[in-house]
C-alpha cells in the first residue's frame, strides 16, 4: 500500500466483477512505519477482495490491540470495522458471526495479541470452526509497545533491551494443526503473489481459515543479535534522540516458484529462509503437513502456502444448528412466544 | 391440645447428605403446602460441593405471606447423623425433631424442650425395597409422608404431585405412593397427629406461581428476543443459561426445518462470553450472558468498552458472597459498586433490582429494550436467594402489544436520507447517537467502532476537546436514562412519616415484615424499595424529606448507601445502615434489632395502614 494515496483516480480504473474499483477497497491513509510489513498484508487484502468481488459491506474486519490491529482501518473503508480490547478479537468475531451468518469475518492480530494474551481466546475460536478467515500479523514483537520479545519471537533471539530470550516459541501454524484447524496456511508479508490467493482461499473456506503471515517490524527489531535485528534503525534512532523516529524503508517483497526456497533479506540485513510448498503438496494431509513443517523448521526453514485444509469442514452455525436466515433478522414474531404460551407456563408453576 | 396448636406459621428445616435425591422430596413438601393455598417460602442452603456433606432445605410457612427468612426452626427433619449436634441446637424450645430411628440416636443428642419423632426410615425401605438406590431416595419420600400426617398435609396433594411428576414414567407411581403410604401410617400409628404445629387449607395463594428467579430470567430473555446467549458455568448463576436453553428448544425451535432460533455458546472463560455478547449486540442480535462476582471482574475490561463503544450488552449477576472466592453458594448484595462502575476510567451501568421472579422476568425484558435504547451495559442484579431458591410469585406477564425496543438503529432507506453519517452524533440532542449493524448499506453507514477515543464520526482521536464532548455526552444520555429504569416503589401512608426506610431487591421480603412488625409496636417508618440505578428524583426527594433513613443492605461496606452518597446530593449523615453479611438471606429480625437500637425509647404512632404505589 502506498504510504501516500492520490485523490485523484482515473475513471477508467478497471472494475471488477461486481462493478466495483480496487479503491472502493481501500481504507484510511495508514500511519504504520513505512516499510511495515502490515502495510503490505492490508495491500494484499485489498488486492484478494477486489479480485474476489464480495460487496465491501458483506466484510466485517475485526481486530483486537497492536499495531497489526490497526490495520483494519487502512482496508475496506466501506466495511464495518471493530477494533476490539487486546487478544480478546476472536470472542468479538464469534459474537458477531453468530448474529449474523451472511458477512464474510475478516479477523486481523499481532503475534503478540495472538500468541500471547489472546492465546486462550485464539484456540477456542479454531476449535469451535468459526467460519472467518485469522490474519496474525506475526513480527516476533511488540511493535505498538516497543519492541519487547512476543511469544512467537525465536529462541535465543536478544530483545531490544538487550535480554536474550530464553523461552521456546509458539509456532501458531504448529498449535493450529495440533487443534484440529480446518485451514492453516503461512506466507510472507512481501510475497504478494502467495499471499493474495491465500487469502481469497480462506475467505472462501466454510470455517475458521488461519494465516500466519510473517511480517516485519522495520522499527522494533532492531538489535543485533535478533533473528529480526535491524542496526540500520537503531542508529537513527541514536543520531536523533527520538525514540519514535522511524526510517522510511521500502516495502520488502519477494517472488519465487513453488517448490523453491528463496532468501529473503531483512531490513537489517539479516536474512529468512523462505519454503514454499511444491505444486505436488497434497494440503489434505494434516500428518504430512505437520512432518514437513518439522523438517522445515530443524533445517532453519520456514515453510509457506496452503499447508492443510480440510475439504469437509462444517462451521460453528452447522454444529449448533441455527436457522439459515441470520439470528439477527429475525422479528419479534419469529421470537417472542407470546402472552398465551406465557399463560400454560404458568399454569405448569402452580 | 388443638387449642393452642399453631396453624400455618412454622419454619421446617430438612438436614440432608449431598446427593441424596432429598432435593425433589423436600420440593414436593414445599409445592404441597402452596397447592394448599398457604403461603411459603422454600431455600436451599447448600455447601460449596458436590456430594456427600450436609446440605439443608429451609421451608417457612406463613398464612400472612411473610416470605423472608426468620430464625427458629420449629420441626428440623434430621437424617444427616453428620450434623445431628448443630441440627438439634437449632430447633426453638418445644420444636420437634424427626429423625431416622432405624439406629438408635446417641444419648448426647437428647435436649430437653425438643420433641422426639423417631422413624425407622431406612428398616422401612430395606424391608420394602430391594435396590440400594431405591432404598435410599424412598427414604426422602418416606418422611415427606410422616411429614403429612405430622402437619396434616392432604395426601391427595402430595400424590398429585407424584402423578405430575412421572407423567413420563409411570412405574414409578407406585412405589413413591407405597413410600408415601409406609411414612404416613407409621407416623399415625405411632405419634399423636397432628402436632401442635399444624397446617389447614387456605385460599392465600390467589393466582400465584412457584419459580425460581433464575428461571424467570431466561425465560424473560426468550421473551425479549435474545437469540445469542455466551456464558461461562459459575454457581449461583448457572441455571440461567440453562433456562433459556431449555425454554428456547421448546419455544424458540423453526417447525419446518428443526433448526434453532438461538444460539448458545459455554465460552472458554467470562472474558469470552461478554466478548460475544458484544460482538453478536455490535451486530444486531439481542444477546446476553450471567455470571457471578468474579465473572464480573474478569468481564470488566470488556464492560468498558461497550460503555465507551456504545454497544448494548444485557449482564446478568446472580450476586453470591464475597470478596474472592467468598461463600459461593451463599447469598449477598456485595457487587453494587463493582457491577455500577465496573471497568477503569468513568463508567457508570445501569443496574437493575428486581425482588421476585415476576420482577426477573420483567426486568430481564426491560434490560434488553434499556441497553438497545441507551445501547449501554444493563446489569440486572439477581442474587442466589432469588435467583436458585423457589418463590412464589405473581404469574408473570407479557403483554402482546409490547413491541422490542430496538433503540436508533438506521436501515438502509434512513441511510439513503442522510447526507454524511456519523455514528456519535448527538442528532436529538438527547445523548443518544444512531447506529448502523453491519451490512447494512453498501456505501453508507458503515463506521469503526473502537475503544479508543474518537470523533463524532467514529474517527480516532486524542484531541482533548473532542474527548471530553463525548465522554460529557455519554453523562446527558445517562440523564436520560433516569425517567426510563424501572421507577421506586413507595410504601407510605397518606401523610408522611419522619423516618425512612431503603431497600432493593431480595432484602424486600424481610424488609415488608419488619415494617409490619414495627408497625405493630407504633413504629411506622415510610419506604421506598428501590428498584433501578440510576437515582430518579423520587430518590433524592425521599432522602430529603425524612430526618433519617435506614437503608438495608446484605453487605459489610455500605455500597448501597456509598452509591446514593456518591451520585446524590444528600448529607450522609442521616444514612442509617443495616446490615447482613452472613450469608444467609436477611430476616425481619435482623433488620427490627437494628432499628430498634437506633431509635429513642419513645416512638411515635400511627395507626393508618401503608398503600403502595410505584412513582
Ligand atoms: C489488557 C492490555 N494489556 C496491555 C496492553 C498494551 N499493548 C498494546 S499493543 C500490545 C502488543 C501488541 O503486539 P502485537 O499483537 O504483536 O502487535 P504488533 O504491534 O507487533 O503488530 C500491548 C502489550 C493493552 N492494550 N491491553
Ligand atoms: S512499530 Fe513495527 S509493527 Fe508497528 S508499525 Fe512500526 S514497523 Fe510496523
Amino acid at each position: 500500500m502506498t504510504f501516500v494515496k492520490p485523490a485523484f483516480r482515473h475513471p477508467g480504473m478497471p472494475k471488477n466483477k461486481i462493478g466495483f474499483r480496487k479503491s472502493d477497497y481501500e481504507g484510511a491513509i495508514s500511519t504504520l512505519c513505512a516499510g511495515c510489513g502490515h502495510d503490505s498484508i492490508s495491500g494484499a487484502i485489498i488486492q484478494a477482495c477486489y479480485e474476489m468481488g464480495v460487496e465491501p459491506h458483506k466484510i466485517a474486519k475485526l481486530s483486537g490491540i497492536g499495531c497489526s490491529s490497526k490495520t483494519p482501518t487502512y482496508f475496506l473503508g466501506n466495511s464495518h470495522g471493530f477494533n476490539s480490547v487486546h487478544g480478546r478479537m476472536p470472542s468479538i468475531a464469534t459474537g458477531a458471526n453468530l448474529a449474523n451468518r451472511d458477512l464474510i469475518y475478516l479477523g486481523v492480530s499481532g503475534d503478540g495479541d495472538t500468541a500471547s494474551i489472546g492465546l486462550g481466546q485464539f484456540c477456542h475460536v479454531l476449535r469451535r470452526n468459526l467460519n472467518m478467515v485469522y490474519i496474525v500479523m506475526n513480527n516476533g514483537c511488540y511493535g505498538l509497545t516497543k519492541g519487547q520479545d512476543s511469544a512467537t519471537a525465536d529462541f535465543g533471539s536478544i530483545s531490544k533491551a538487550g535480554s536474550v530470550n530464553p523461552f521456546q516459541p509458539i509456532d501458531l501454524v504448529g498449535l493450529s494443526l495440533e487443534l484440529g484447524a480446518t485451514f492453516v496456511a503461512r506466507s510472507f508479508s512481501g510475497d504478494k503473489k502467495q499471499l493474495v490467493p491465500l487469502i481469497k482461499a480462506a475467505m472462501s473456506h466454510p470455517g475458521f481459515a488461519l494465516l500466519d503471515i510473517l511480517s516485519p517490524c522495520v522499527t522494533f527489531n532492531n538489535n543485533a543479535g535478533s533473528t529480526k535485528s535491524y542496526d540500520y534503525v537503531r542508529e537513527h534512532i541514536e543520531a536523533t534522540s527520538t525514540l519514535d523516529f522511524v526510517p522510511e524503508q521500502e516495502e520488502i517483497t519477494v517472488e519465487y516458484e513453488e517448490g523453491s526456497s528463496s532468501s529473503v533479506v531483512l531490513h537489517d540485513g539479516s536474512v529468512i529462509q523462505l519454503q514454499k510448498l511444491s505444486p505436488y503438496w497434497d494440503p489434505t494431509n494434516r500428518d504430512s503437513a505437520v512432518n514437513c513443517i518439522q523438517q522445515a523448521k530443524s533445517k532453519g526453514e520456514i515453510l509457506t502456502g496452503l499447508l492443510y485444509i480440510d475439504p469437509k469442514s462444517q462451521d460453528l452455525h452447522h454444529i449448533l444448528e441455527t436457522t439459515e436466515k441470520p439470528l439477527n433478522q429475525l422479528r419479534e414474531e419469529e421470537l417472542c412466544p407470546g402472552s398465551a404460551a406465557l399463560d400454560i407456563i404458568n399454569a405448569s408453576l402452580r | 391440645m388443638m387449642s393452642t396448636s399453631v396453624v400455618n406459621d412454622m419454619v421446617i428445616r430438612f438436614a440432608n447428605v449431598n446427593g441424596t435425591g432429598s432435593a425433589s422430596a423436600n420440593e414436593m413438601f414445599a409445592k404441597a403446602i402452596f397447592r394448599m393455598g398457604i403461603p411459603v417460602s422454600p431455600k436451599n442452603i447448600f455447601p460449596s460441593n458436590i456430594q456427600g456433606l450436609p446440605t439443608w432445605y429451609e421451608v417457612r410457612v406463613s398464612e400472612q405471606a411473610y416470605l423472608g427468612r426468620r430464625d427458629g426452626v420449629d420441626l428440623l427433619v434430621g437424617v444427616n447423623p453428620q450434623s445431628y449436634a448443630k441440627d438439634i441446637a437449632s430447633i426453638k424450645e418445644g420444636g420437634y425433631f424427626v429423625y431416622d430411628s432405624t439406629k438408635k440416636l446417641h444419648p448426647d443428642y437428647i435436649r430437653e424442650g425438643v420433641h422426639y419423632v423417631g422413624i425407622p426410615m431406612m428398616q422401612m425401605c430395606m424391608e420394602n425395597y430391594d435396590n440400594p438406590r431405591h432404598q435410599q431416595l424412598f427414604k426422602n419420600i418416606v418422611y415427606v409422608g410422616a411429614l403429612a400426617a405430622l402437619l396434616d398435609i392432604e395426601i391427595e396433594v402430595l400424590q398429585d404431585i407424584i402423578r405430575g411428576q412421572f407423567r413420563k414414567k409411570e412405574k414409578l407411581i407406585p412405589p413413591n405412593f407405597k413410600a408415601l403410604d409406609l411414612g404416613y401410617q407409621y407416623a399415625r400409628t405411632h405419634f399423636e397427629c397432628p402436632l401442635e404445629i399444624r397446617l389447614e387449607r387456605r385460599d392465600n395463594t390467589g393466582d400465584q406461581i412457584m419459580i425460581d428467579g433464575n428461571s424467570a430470567t431466561g425465560l424473560g430473555a426468550i421473551y425479549a428476543g435474545a437469540t445469542v446467549a455466551a456464558w461461562y458455568p459459575i454457581t449461583p448463576s448457572t441455571s440461567v443459561v440453562k433456562a433459556f436453553e431449555t425454554y428456547a428448544k421448546k419455544l424458540r425451535v423453526e417447525e419446518a426445518s428443526g433448526r434453532k432460533k438461538y444460539a448458545i455458546v459455554q465460552a472458554e472463560d467470562e472474558l469470552s462470553a461478554m466478548g460475544m455478547v458484544i460482538g453478536a449486540t455490535w451486530n444486531g442480535a439481542r444477546a446476553f450472558t450471567a455470571t457471578s462476582g468474579p465473572g464480573v471482574s474478569l468481564m470488566s475490561e470488556f464492560i468498558g468498552l461497550a460503555y465507551f463503544a456504545e454497544i448494548p450488552v444485557v449482564l446478568v449477576n446472580v450476586q453470591r458472597g464475597g470478596p474472592s472466592t467468598g461463600m459461593p453458594t451463599r447469598t449477598q448484595q456485595s457487587d453494587i459498586i463493582s457491577s455500577a462502575y465496573a471497568s477503569h476510567g468513568d463508567t457508570k451501568h445501569v443496574l437493575l433490582f428486581p425482588s421476585s421472579p415476576a420482577e426477573c422476568f420483567e426486568m430481564t425484558a426491560d434490560a434488553f429494550d434499556l441497553a438497545d435504547r441507551f445501547q449501554t451495559p444493563v446489569i440486572l442484579m439477581s442474587d442466589l436467594d432469588l435467583g436458585m431458591n423457589s418463590h412464589m410469585s405473581p404469574p408473570l406477564k407479557w403483554d402482546d402489544k409490547r413491541k422490542y425496543d430496538l433503540g436508533k438503529v438506521l436501515s438502509a432507506e434512513d441511510l439513503e436520507k442522510i447526507e454524511k453519517y456519523g455514528r456519535y452524533l448527538d442528532v436529538d440532542r438527547d445523548g443518544i447517537c444512531y447506529r448502523t449493524i453491519p451490512g447494512t448499506h453498501p456505501t453508507k453507514g458503515s463506521f469503526f467502532t473502537r475503544g479508543t477515543s474518537r470523533d463524532e464520526y467514529a474517527r480516532y482521536t486524542e484531541e482533548g476537546a473532542v474527548y471530553e464532548r463525548i465522554v460529557d455526552r455519554l453523562i446527558k444520555k445517562w440523564e436520560t436514562v433516569k425517567s426510563y429504569v424501572p421507577a421506586p416503589e413507595l410504601y407510605q401512608d397518606h401523610q408522611q412519616n419522619e423516618r425512612g426506610l431503603l431497600f432493593f431487591g431480595t432484602s424486600t421480603y424481610a424488609a415488608l415484615e419488619a415494617m409490619a412488625l414495627l408497625r405493630q409496636k407504633g413504629i411506622v417508618l415510610d419506604a421506598l424499595r428501590i428498584k433501578a440505578f440510576p437515582f430518579n428524583a423520587t430518590v433524592e426527594e425521599f432522602l430529603a424529606s425524612h430526618t433519617e433513613v435506614f437503608i438495608i443492605e446484605q453487605n459489610r461496606d455500605k455500597q448501597f448507601r456509598s452509591l446514593l452518597i456518591n451520585e446524590l446530593e444528600t448529607d450522609p449523615k442521616k444514612l442509617v445502615s443495616v446490615l447482613n453479611y452472613d450469608g444467609m438471606p436477611i430476616t425481619a429480625d435482623t433488620i427490627i434489632q437494628q432499628i430498634m437500637k437506633q431509635l429513642p425509647a419513645t416512638a411515635p404512632v400511627m395507626n393508618t395502614n401503608h398503600k403502595s404505589k410505584t412513582l
